[in-house]
């Protein structure tokens, strides 16, 4: 029974997989960088079908745009390279990966089983003033905290990716 | 409707496949962005579950997440700066110097 | 027509919808572009194109020809897939950005159902402006990164970093109109804007409400004149300056691509200015009988320019201008009749006041362009983290001070 909304998560989901197994297999980290953010739109996207608008839009703003652009301009400014081609052993190839993704595949799998029961929920759409009201009268006191913790680690990498001056 | 275990199916392959690139990627920066792989599929774990149980603190902690990830993306690309800087080298192996 | 577009409202109704106004975008870049050349021109004292068609009018038809005969030059050692992948996602991210903007008021209907004016009508449309904005830096970076060449690659770092610094200024000084309209819905936006001060004083954004916006106005201009990498901000892509910037290493239709993306923010960013802090497609006169003649500028102004188009086009040089401008002139005088017409007449009153409004702001930045000086690099970072952004948080606070005294 595919209804639409079942054949968009599995569209996003297919994406979404993709991505997250281009990051593996390509060599350049900028390629992978670009996978990453491929991954990102689509959970946004995700999450847009579960109703949670203003997480989407933010993991789009901040994840998506400011987080991996800090990457790429890292990428970019230490130039660099390819990886070179790790010398799997014969053992690893033929049977580590296809065990690998056979484990995998089984740990999905028996998740699926064990989470099951617990139905599915419609997704209504999340007001951003319902989630403001819980972020600054039962949060309050963690999301001051979270500034301080981006104040820190602002000045933390400034100090650390100083020149230093040569005397 | 999705049913959730499909989200919660999706969120473990992403975090099982992010845990793979952790451990087979030489180059640090793809290791890194294999962490923020990671938290990702646990935000979507958390926004699935917001949604089930109906309550927004799912939603909340999501926020929580990014911004700490945030965080831990700006020092730890400073730190990756500073030891492209001085071991002019981006392979995991060859920061090894405190191996016997 | 109406059950089927009943049964089938994405088919009858969006997807036409999305049609007309991918054309009507393309044609307006097209000739935004013939706009900028002129008024550049006529700021410096020259005429500007002239001879390529009446008025210079089919200079943008000529250009776009060019960029499609032009060979297509790729470097030897760029990396293919960022390569064609920049230019691709520059302009597909700012032609998307149209999809969110209301052009005038919600609730027309057509065939019977009722339709946004616009194509949609999100939750978080400004939200999602902002989002694609934040991903618009990637299609520069990648651009630079890709050619695998020292100025491109300069010029890409220089206007990413650019980008997101005047991102955190443009964000910020919005957040005025956002705590006075209390919604990220851009038809709620302009609808909070409604009503009169006195009478005859609009409530826009930017001079009424409990806080008057001016300085939020003045501080998203300014900044989303930076974010679109225009002059005076245009250092990474200016002719004089790292040769081309990062658009250095792209030939014929790739480089159309970046310029078409770059005329395609600026017309969002017009399109979000009237919205925000001049009240979208609201008339600045107000709608009691007595002002009832205001009903009918759009058609007097159409019809007006027809006849003065008309006029001007008989005694035209060229045997060409003499058929096409009068012809020209035409059209728009019986649009001006179409526009006065009792069914038209209130629904081309919203679209008319937010097309003008937007081609005002259009006209700024041509100006503004025309007018001052580069900025330096240092210059600008500084004006933009030491300036703006303080003031956008001093904005900040001081709207919500004024709220919430004005609200106890």
């Amino acid at each position: 029974m595919i209804t639409p909304q079942i054949a968009i998560f599995l569209v996003l989901a297919a994406v979404t997989v993709a991505g997250a197994v281009s990051l593996i297999v390509q060599r350049h980290p900028i390629h992978s960088a670009l996978s990453l953010i491929v991954v990102m739109v689509a959970l946004a996207g995700l999450y847009l079908l579960q109703g949670a608008e203003f997480v989407a839009a933010v993991q789009i703003i901040v994840y998506a745009g400011a987080i991996m652009v800090l990457f790429i301009f890292v990428i970019m400014l230490l130039n660099a390279g390819e990886e070179e081609r790790s010398n799997l052993s014969r053992m690893a190839r033929f049977v580590g990966v296809p065990l690998g993704v056979v484990f995998l595949a089984e740990v999905a799998f028996w998740i699926g089983r064990a989470t099951s029961h617990l139905g599915s929920a419609p997704p209504e759409a999340v007001s951003t003033r319902d989630l403001s009201t819980l972020l600054f009268r039962e949060y309050v006191f963690p999301f001051e905290l979270t500034s301080f913790l981006i104040l820190i680690a602002l000045l933390g990498a400034l100090v650390l990716a100083r020149r230093e001056e040569s005397d | 409707m999705v049913p959730t275990s499909y989200y919660l199916v999706l969120s473990a392959v992403l975090f099982g496949l992010g845990v793979i690139a952790f451990i087979f990627k030489r180059n640090i920066l793809t290791v890194f962005m294999s962490i923020e792989l990671m938290l990702n599929a646990v935000n979507l774990a958390f926004v699935s579950f917001s949604r089930l149980l109906g309550q927004l603190q799912g939603q909340v902690f999501v926020f929580f997440v990014i911004v700490v990830a945030a965080a831990e993306a700006a020092v730890g690309l400073a730190i990756i700066i500073l030891i492209h800087r001085n071991r002019k080298t981006l392979d995991v192996e060859n920061v090894d110097s405190l191996k016997d | 027509m109406n059950e089927l577009a009943a049964q089938h409202p994405l088919l009858t109704i969006v997807l036409p919808k999305v049609v007309i106004l991918l054309f009507v975008l393309l044609t307006a870049l097209a000739y935004l572009t013939w706009f900028e050349r002129k008024v550049v021109a006529h700021i410096q004292a020259r005429w500007g194109p002239y001879r390529v068609g009446p008025h210079g009018l089919l200079q943008p038809l000529a250009d776009g020809v060019k960029f499609l005969f032009k060979e297509d030059v790729t470097p030897a050692a760029a990396d293919k897939f960022a390569y064609f992948l920049a230019p691709f996602l520059a302009l597909s991210l700012a032609i998307t950005s149209i999809a969110v903007i209301p052009f005038g008021p919600s609730g027309i209907t057509i065939f019977g159902q009722p339709t946004p004016t616009g194509i949609t009508n999100l939750n978080i449309g400004l939200l999602i402006l902002f989002a694609i904005t934040s991903m618009g830096v990637y299609g520069v970076a990648l651009a630079g990164w890709s050619s695998n060449s020292k100025y491109p690659l300069l010029g890409g770092l220089r206007s990413s970093a650019q980008m997101i610094s005047y991102e955190l200024a443009l964000t910020m000084s919005v957040v005025g109109v956002i705590l006075m309209a209390g919604t990220f819905n851009l038809s709620e936006i302009v609808g909070s804007q409604q009503g009169f001060h006195w009478g005859f004083i609009p409530r826009w954004n930017v001079i009424g409400g409990p806080a008057p916006q001016i300085l939020g106005f003045l501080l998203f201009f300014t900044s989303a004149v930076a974010e679109t990498n225009r002059a005076p901000f245009d250092l990474a892509e200016a002719e004089s300056e790292l040769v081309a910037g990062f658009h250095t290493e792209y030939a014929s239709f790739k480089f159309a691509m970046f310029f078409m993306a770059e005329y395609a923010s600026m017309i969002t960013v017009s399109c979000l200015a009237t919205i925000l802090f001049f009240g979208g497609w609201l008339s600045p006169f107000p709608q009691t009988p007595l002002f009832a003649w205001t009903h009918f500028i759009p058609a007097a102004a159409f019809a007006l320019s027809g006849l003065a188009l008309i006029i001007h086009g008989v005694r035209y040089l060229t045997v060409f201008g003499r058929i096409v401008l009068p012809v020209l002139g035409i059209a728009l005088c019986s649009l001006g009749i179409l526009c006065g017409q009792p069914g038209v007449i209130d629904f081309i009153q919203g679209p008319f006041w937010f097309l003008l409004k937007v081609a005002v702001f259009l006209f700024i930045y041509v100006w503004v362009r025309g007018t001052l000086p580069r900025f330096r690099y240092d210059q600008l970072m500084n004006f933009g983290w030491k300036l703006l952004l303080p003031l956008s948080i001093l904005n900040v606070v001081i709207t919500s001070l004024l709220i919430v005294l004005t609200q106890r």
